[in-house]
């Protein structure tokens, strides 16, 4: 399921902890970035890795936000909602990447290419409103720099 | 412009390199503590300076060190708390991205003041930027000799691991970052014991945040004394201050403790935006209560905000002018506060679902006279009532705009509808 290089990625892992289990998130990040999300079999197989249970790489992998349950779009738009980017126009910028994707949030564009989620504060309040795109920042957004933005990534 | 410390570096061009921090004096008080301090002396340089933890809980540093065991059979560990998700804030951020050798030197600073040789960098996953420029300076520290074996020809050998979390709030409270370290849900412990004696992997753990390690090698190069007479008495040194919402010039603003919230937010943020009227602010992240524009002339050191009725905390200052409807706002928090919780206790569980269904009633005109009550009633229900200060947390927002803005509470129940139009 891993190719070669984050199998050897995860063998150096392995050696920062003296207790095997603690390797699992980083694990879990190295399968999502390959396979985009982590399935089913991938819970089975991080298992088999850790010589842990599936059940209880499930229980962890469902703690944690960022590790997506389901096939996720290209580009995972995700758009804070706290107060510091609502102070800021987060909703319009929600509202305005809705119309131009004819999406809701949790949905993916049926090319594959975008899903639209909303987060919880990304510690970047000081240049509000601000999303994250897959593992990049963009802030200080208005509509302009979202049109941008978006065009960037389609031709891409 | 006033003395800055863990910012000195960060408008210097390339400052994340390691050539530029050693050009500005970087690992320099790690040389001076290896060759020339005991580690007792360190950790008693630092109870000196009065350092108290920039996280949020403004603990005394030196003495949270000075609780670990001498010795022990398990290895200790640092966990370097970089999970920086408190609404709000957004401070460690720019350490790390811009100078992450302050940090690292820091690291190892503590760690052999405390007889440490593993510490960790959790640091929140959403930063995957700050995570690879934390491992490249870790490279980079490594071969130059500033940690691994025999750090400067000394017989103190240091790792220092970068680990991701994946997206919970939770994880930033020390024990639930303990447990995600270790593998498990972000779920607290229940204290004692203490991770000072039994921490990660069951070793004597010390916890610190970003900004604190970051005033570790100038408190060592420069001596506490020097430390000490910055900002006030009992808040020694600088704090950066975050600053966001509805000001002219958001930002970090590094400066003495003590500094009042009126030259922060209307010198240094540029005044409210539009040149509109504040009309209330939080000082300290999200967890704490408001404030008004009458306590603007409190000084923002960690007594002062307290006698005035909130919290320093994080020092994430969230301005709101006068087109700001309080009850959207507690509303904003509640939900963060919903979505956050981790679900082990029931009161912050259930209470914080049910506070956001009441107060989302209120805001879209379906509130009743009895729901200020009722949502009171659910504070007191929470408070205390749970493993970690979250509940205590969740609970702040809802209570305190109640508490200072009831009349527009009222208003929404009484007029069936918010009176604020967005």
């Amino acid at each position: 399921m891993l190719s070669q290089a984050a199998m050897e990625k995860f063998q150096q892992l392995l050696e920062h902890y003296p207790d095997k289990r603690a390797a699992l998130l980083p694990t879990l990040h190295l399968v999502q970035s390959e396979v985009g999300y982590v399935s089913k079999e991938a819970i089975d197989h991080v298992a088999g890795l850790l010589s842990l249970t599936p059940t209880y790489v499930h229980s962890v992998a469902s703690f944690y936000t960022m590790f997506y349950k389901e096939k996720m779009g290209k580009y995972v738009i995700q758009v804070c909602r706290t107060l510091p980017c609502a102070l800021c126009g987060s909703q319009k910028i929600l509202e305005y990447l809705q119309g131009k994707l004819g999406i809701e949030v949790g949905e993916t564009t049926p090319d594959g290419t975008f899903s639209l989620v909303t987060v919880e504060c990304l510690a970047s309040c000081g240049t509000a409103p601000v999303i994250q795109i897959n593992d990049d920042y963009y802030e200080g957004l208005n509509p302009e720099k979202v049109d941008r933005i978006l065009e960037e990534l389609s031709r891409k | 412009m006033a003395e800055r410390i863990v910012f000195k570096n960060v408008d210097v061009p390339n400052s994340q390199a390691l050539e530029i921090y050693r050009s500005r004096g970087g690992y320099r008080a790690l040389e001076k503590a290896l060759k020339e301090i005991k580690p007792d002396d360190l950790i008693e340089i630092v109870k000196r300076s009065g350092l108290r933890g920039r996280g949020g809980a403004g603990f005394p540093t030196g003495l949270k060190w000075s609780f670990v065991p001498k010795e022990s059979k398990l290895p200790k560990y640092l966990c370097c708390n970089a999970d920086e998700s408190e609404p709000g804030t957004f401070k460690d951020r720019v350490i790390i991205e811009k100078d992450p050798h302050l940090l690292l030197e820091g690291i190892a600073l503590t760690c052999y003041a405390i007889g440490i040789h593993t510490a960790y960098i959790y640091i929140r996953g959403e930063m995957i930027y700050g995570a690879r420029v934390l491992e490249q300076a870790i490279a980079e520290a490594r071969a130059a000799g500033f940690l691994g074996k025999n750090i400067l020809d000394s017989d103190f050998h240091l790792d220092v691991h970068v680990h991701r979390g994946a997206g919970a709030y939770i994880c930033g409270e020390e024990t639930a970052l303990m447990e995600s370290l270790e593998g498990k849900r972000g779920e607290p412990r229940v204290k004692p014991p203490f991770p000072a004696t039994q921490g990660l992997f069951g070793g004597p753990t010390v916890i610190n945040n970003v900004e604190t390690l970051a005033n570790i090698p100038d408190i060592i190069w420069k001596g506490p004394e020097w430390f000490a007479a910055i900002g006030t008495e009992k808040s020694t040194g600088t704090r950066v201050f975050g600053v966001s919402g509805h000001v002219n010039r958001p930002g970090t603003y590094e400066l003495p403790m003590g500094v009042t919230a009126r030259e922060l937010i209307y010198e240094h943020a540029g005044g409210i935006r539009g040149g509109r009227q504040l009309k209330a602010f939080i000082p300290g992240g999200s967890s704490v209560p408001f404030l008004t524009e009458k306590h603007l002339d409190v000084k923002l050191d960690f007594e002062s905000v307290a006698q005035a009725g909130s919290l320093l905390g994080s020092a994430g200052i969230i301005v709101m002018d006068d087109t700001t409807c309080m009850v959207w706002a507690a509303l904003n928090l509640c939900h963060f506060y919903e979505h956050e919780s981790c679900g082990q206790c029931t009161p912050c569980r259930e209470g914080t679902r049910w506070m956001s269904v009441v107060l989302e009633r209120i805001e879209h005109g379906k509130g009743r006279q009895e729901d200020l009550d009722l949502l009171l009633d659910v504070c007191n229900n929470i408070r205390g009532q749970t493993l970690c200060p979250f509940g205590d947390a969740a609970l702040t927002p809802v209570e305190s705009t109640i508490m200072l803005f009831r009349a527009e509470y009222e208003a929404h129940i009484q007029g069936k509808g918010c009176p604020f139009s967005r």
